[in-house]
């Protein structure tokens, strides 16, 4: 995801999400200029699947994406580090108990 | 956090293999490194479609001009990837294309010479995809995440490049004494240039230490050259064409093949603008881009009314 550095005559950013197949997510694929949505998924087609990569286009203006801030990673994630609990493999059971 | 211990993490994770991302701190010279090289890189892409182009209109066959056109239009793609891939660094598309209208970025050199016949087009899918390809996979593993993402895409869709390249040279060398001989013409003329990809010798290289220090660069100038003269001899040989370097020996005892001298001034002279085709390729580029001045412009002017016009409707 590219970071906010707009240029008053640049078109505007688009962030590309591409669903490779139905019943998959979409996923990031990169990111464009356009001057409007529409035109940002066209362009999403000719840059991003050229080789039938997608079924299905996703475009967001890179404004619009909300990022946390990987200088508080730590604060972010360090609370679900010591619950293993959350684990199946936590939890001890004899050998004899099958499908579970 | 400080700068020291903000610096001591960034060397941990480069140190570990971890991806650095967009809004990670990098130190400002590993960030001005990956400009220079991800546009340098773009550039070349974007500049790398002019040799071609000029070709489509006369390629020998409907089949030929299909290849050729979407072999153009993937390198248009690949340059795209790596703009956006240098925007995330904080700079600018519009930046980005001044620094190379300006001659203030470079793109590879192989670009300033020109396609005289067909054959050429055989030659540097072969050779200039080939070269590029054993540069750009190491990348793939380079430290810059959005760097090293772009180029997983850009290598799946180059091998095709080289394979269409190659199989012209096949096609030229297996035809009349004529082609055959077309075909020994042209790689007599990239041979060389296309050795000059890899850069200059390591000994020579101001900025290989400090990139291979950060990941960004996996392998030298010199160990990438090597590479590309060992797999290509052979593929030359099932060509029945003849490399032009008459020092070209296989070397028993390194495993590798020696090869002749490269002339570096040469290099050095169509990097610094005077190559065969440096202002031709420059004054193409930059046309296009004032000649789009007003598409740009209108396509901006008619999503903005498209906008207003949504929000006037809305209101009412």
């Amino acid at each position: 995801m590219a970071q906010q550095t707009t240029n008053k005559n640049e078109w505007p950013l688009w962030e590309v999400f591409i669903r490779s197949k139905a019943g998959l997510d979409h996923k990031h694929a990169g990111s464009l200029h356009a001057a409007d949505a529409e035109m940002a998924i066209e362009n999403a087609r000719d840059v991003y699947t050229r080789r039938m990569e997608g079924v299905s286009i996703w475009v967001v203006e890179s404004t619009n994406i909300h990022a946390s801030d990987p200088g508080d990673a730590e604060s972010l994630y360090d609370p679900a580090n010591d619950k293993i609990y959350r684990h199946p493999t936590f939890y001890n059971l004899p050998d004899a108990v099958k499908y579970m | 956090m400080t700068v020291h211990s903000f610096q001591e993490h960034f060397d941990k994770k480069i140190d570990g293999d971890v991806a650095i991302e967009p809004r990670d701190w990098m130190p400002d010279d590993y960030r001005k490194t990956l400009i220079r090289q991800i546009s340098q890189h773009a550039h070349s892409e974007i500049v790398g479609m002019l040799p071609e182009g000029n070709w489509i209109s006369r390629a020998p066959s409907l089949r030929r001009k299909a290849v050729l056109l979407a072999k153009v239009q993937d390198e248009a793609g690949h340059g795209l990837y790596l703009y956006s891939a240098a925007e995330t660094l904080g700079i600018t598309r519009d930046e980005l294309y001044e620094q190379l209208h300006s001659g203030k970025a470079k793109y590879s050199s192989i670009f300033n010479y020109p396609t005289l016949t067909w054959a050429d087009m055989g030659a540097i899918g072969w050779l200039v995809d080939g070269a590029a390809i054993m540069n750009q996979v190491p990348l793939c593993r380079c430290s810059y995440g959005p760097y090293a993402r772009a180029m997983v895409r850009v290598c799946k869709e180059e091998s095709f490049h080289q394979r269409q390249g190659y199989e012209i040279m096949l096609t030229l060398a297996n035809g009349a004494p004529m082609q055959k001989k077309m075909a020994q013409d042209a790689l007599d003329r990239w041979w060389w240039p296309s050795l000059m990809m890899f850069g200059p010798p390591d000994a020579e290289s101001g900025n290989t230490e400090q990139s291979m220090r950060w990941r960004i660069k996996r392998l030298t100038n010199d160990e990438l050259r090597q590479k590309f003269i060992d797999v290509t001899v052979e593929q030359a040989n099932i060509l029945g064409l003849t490399i032009p370097d008459k020092d070209l020996k296989w070397n028993e005892e390194r495993g590798h093949y020696d090869s002749g001298a490269i002339n570096w001034d040469e290099f050095w002279n169509v990097v610094k603008g005077n190559g065969p085709c440096n202002k031709q390729r420059l004054d193409t580029r930059k046309k296009a881009w004032a000649d789009g001045q007003w598409v740009r412009d209108a396509a901006m002017a008619h999503a903005e009314k498209r906008k207003a016009r949504k929000a006037t409707a809305k209101a009412a």
